[in-house]
């Protein structure tokens, strides 16, 4: 089983349209997992069932008992991230703001605060309505720990794939370098790039590339809007070859992608000209650098 | 001197566009300062060209360093550490920066102050001038995970050193975690820029429900405005939310953009557009809320 990341850097480039539409290609062979877990929006063209919900938890949110504090002010002085203040004569915790180190409850001399396991958001285990299984979630709103939810969905996602013999489970990336895209990258087969030729497009790509690049992980990039500025497409291509990542195709600047978006489909659903075959030559191409690995 | 975060659900709806388009605006009769906290991918720099570059600081973050020859051995850091950043091997301390949340507590817990706080490099910040614009960078070091503490030092930086500055536009990060709430906390006012499509719509109800839980003031911006359906004028209409500009949908504006050139004085149709949103930024009590 090989897991497969979509990812950007920048956002809005269609990681989540493709990423869909390869799941819609390859519906028998597949688990899908969105771990865009703070703007998910795979749903919307996969209609998931939600037939299994969970609650996930994860890190703590220190709460101090107004009677039993004595309003020292020891659990102020000892938080770095300004999370507790006082308020009428006692001292309140802003959740929002509260790491959940625990450093303020080992200060207390009265044990006022105790730290709660907080939950940081939950997860589903869908059937899509191509029939195929997706897990997704939904952080909490003000949630933390979105790392520890995208781990948990891949984990999840990589237990159906083994269960149902799903040679790939196939994962929607969220935007940026931070810890939920760290913990995407984690234990991935294969990445792929989803950019678009803009200045701000390419600056993002090279950066995502970088930290790929940390993991070790082989890559192939697909490059949408490719016909919106040629000359940074050339640049991207050059790029591409550069670092030997596979160029996996081109998408042209086109509204369908948004319509088929409007329409509740993928694109390769909506569309069955020259976008559908474009993204199935490159899950094609997807398909074989993965399984070539296999044979390394 | 409103702070103006320019955030949204969903990514690349368009924040860098409406921030350097309308920091620039505004720049043409006071003083403005952009401050980019996408700091995982900062763009807005890439469209405010020839600027000159004023300062450039590293950006640290506070990590315990372990003397052994103070160490007792007692094992305390280990168990005060909620992120297990810090652990005991034998005799021997370890420390995994990358875990470490700077809370502090294995350092000022340790009975022996064998884990003294010092500053590892996460990233740095710039600070350039064009004319009466002051533009503010922040970039993470790739591999670094956290990009709350990088935001919260910028955000710091320029409460101090810009507090007389006449607008100040923040670019936030995508989603809704930790950085968005980060880089929004303080601002007067939170304009969320979508676009009119079924992806914009539920990121904008993500974005409109975490700035509702930090009590924030929100306005939204459409962007693209005609290339998908009614649903995000009708959502925020029944919500009560204004909607400020709609600013066209125009493959003109994408090629502007795609070679980090300014928008609104190429197009005029979206310079009506922005003239509205910069006008409810003009209509701003200078201390504070509207």
């Amino acid at each position: 089983m090989k897991e497969i990341v979509v990812i950007s850097g920048k956002g809005g480039t269609g990681k989540t349209s493709i990423t869909a539409s390869f799941s819609a290609l390859a519906a028998g062979d597949l688990v899908a997992a969105d771990c865009d877990v703070d703007a998910a929006d795979m749903h919307l063209l996969l209609k998931p069932d939600m037939a299994l919900a969970e609650d996930f938890y994860s890190g703590e949110t220190a709460v101090i008992d107004p009677d039993a504090c004595i309003a020292c002010g020891r659990c102020y002085e000892a938080c770095h991230f300004g999370a507790i203040h006082s308020a009428e004569g006692f001292y309140a915790v802003d959740p929002l703001s509260c790491e959940g180190c625990g450093y303020c409850a080992r200060t207390c001399p009265t044990e006022a605060i105790t730290n709660h396991p907080g939950k940081a958001g939950v997860w589903y285990s869908s059937t899509t309505r191509l029939a195929f299984t997706m897990i997704h979630a939904a952080l909490g709103i003000g949630s933390e720990n979105s790392g520890k939810l995208v781990a948990h969905v891949k984990k999840q996602a990589r237990a159906a794939a083994l269960a149902q013999g799903k040679p790939y489970v196939l994962v929607d990336g969220s935007p940026g370098i931070g810890c939920p895209v760290v913990s995407s990258l984690s234990g991935a087969d294969y990445v792929v790039l989803v950019t678009e030729p803009t200045v701000s497009g390419v600056h993002d790509l090279k950066r995502v590339y970088e930290l790929v690049k940390k993991f070790n992980i082989p890559a192939g990039c697909i490059i949408n809007k490719a016909d919106i500025n040629t000359a940074i497409a050339a640049t991207i291509r050059d790029f591409l070859e550069l670092e030997h990542i596979d160029q996996l195709g081109e998408l042209p600047y086109d509204e369908n992608v948004t319509r088929a978006m409007v329409a509740g489909l993928t694109i390769v659903e909506h569309d069955t000209g020259a976008l559908r075959e474009t993204l199935q030559d490159a899950w094609k191409r997807v398909r074989l650098h993965v399984d070539s690995s296999t044979q390394k | 001197m409103p702070d103006i975060v320019i955030a949204s659900g969903k990514g690349g709806t368009g924040k860098t566009t409406v921030s350097t388009n309308l920091a620039t605006l505004l720049a043409e009769r006071a003083s403005v300062v952009l401050v980019d906290l996408d700091v995982e991918e900062p763009n807005s720099g890439l469209f405010i060209k020839g600027a000159t570059e004023k300062f450039r600081e590293v950006r640290n973050k506070m990590i315990p360093e372990w003397k052994a020859d103070a160490c007792t051995g007692c094992g305390i850091c280990q168990k005060v550490c909620s992120f297990h950043a810090i652990v005991k091997l034998g005799k021997d301390i370890m420390i995994f920066p990358e875990l470490c949340h700077s809370c502090f507590a294995c350092s000022e817990l340790c009975p022996a102050d064998a884990l003294p706080m010092q500053p590892i490099r996460m990233g740095e910040t710039t600070l350039s001038q064009l004319g009466s614009l002051t533009f503010v960078e922040s970039r993470l070091d790739i591999g670094q995970e956290q990009a709350v503490p990088l935001i919260a030092q910028t955000k710091a930086m320029v409460a101090h050193e810009l507090r007389d500055t006449r607008y100040r536009i923040y670019d936030a990060p995508p989603g809704t975690s930790c950085p968005v709430i980060e880089a929004s906390k303080n601002a007067d006012v939170v304009i969320l820029v979508t676009e009119p499509t079924p992806f914009g719509l539920n990121d904008l109800g993500l974005a409109v429900d975490t700035m509702r839980k930090l009590g924030k003031p929100i306005a939204v911006v459409i962007n693209r405005s005609g290339i998908g359906n009614d649903a995000v004028e009708d959502y925020c209409h029944t919500e009560g939310i204004a909607v400020l500009a709609k600013l066209p949908n125009d493959r003109r504006a994408a090629e502007l953009y795609s070679r980090g050139e300014c928008i609104y004085t190429e197009l005029p149709a979206f310079r009506t557009e922005l003239e509205k949103i910069a006008a409810f930024v003009r209509s701003l009590p200078q201390g504070g809320r509207p």
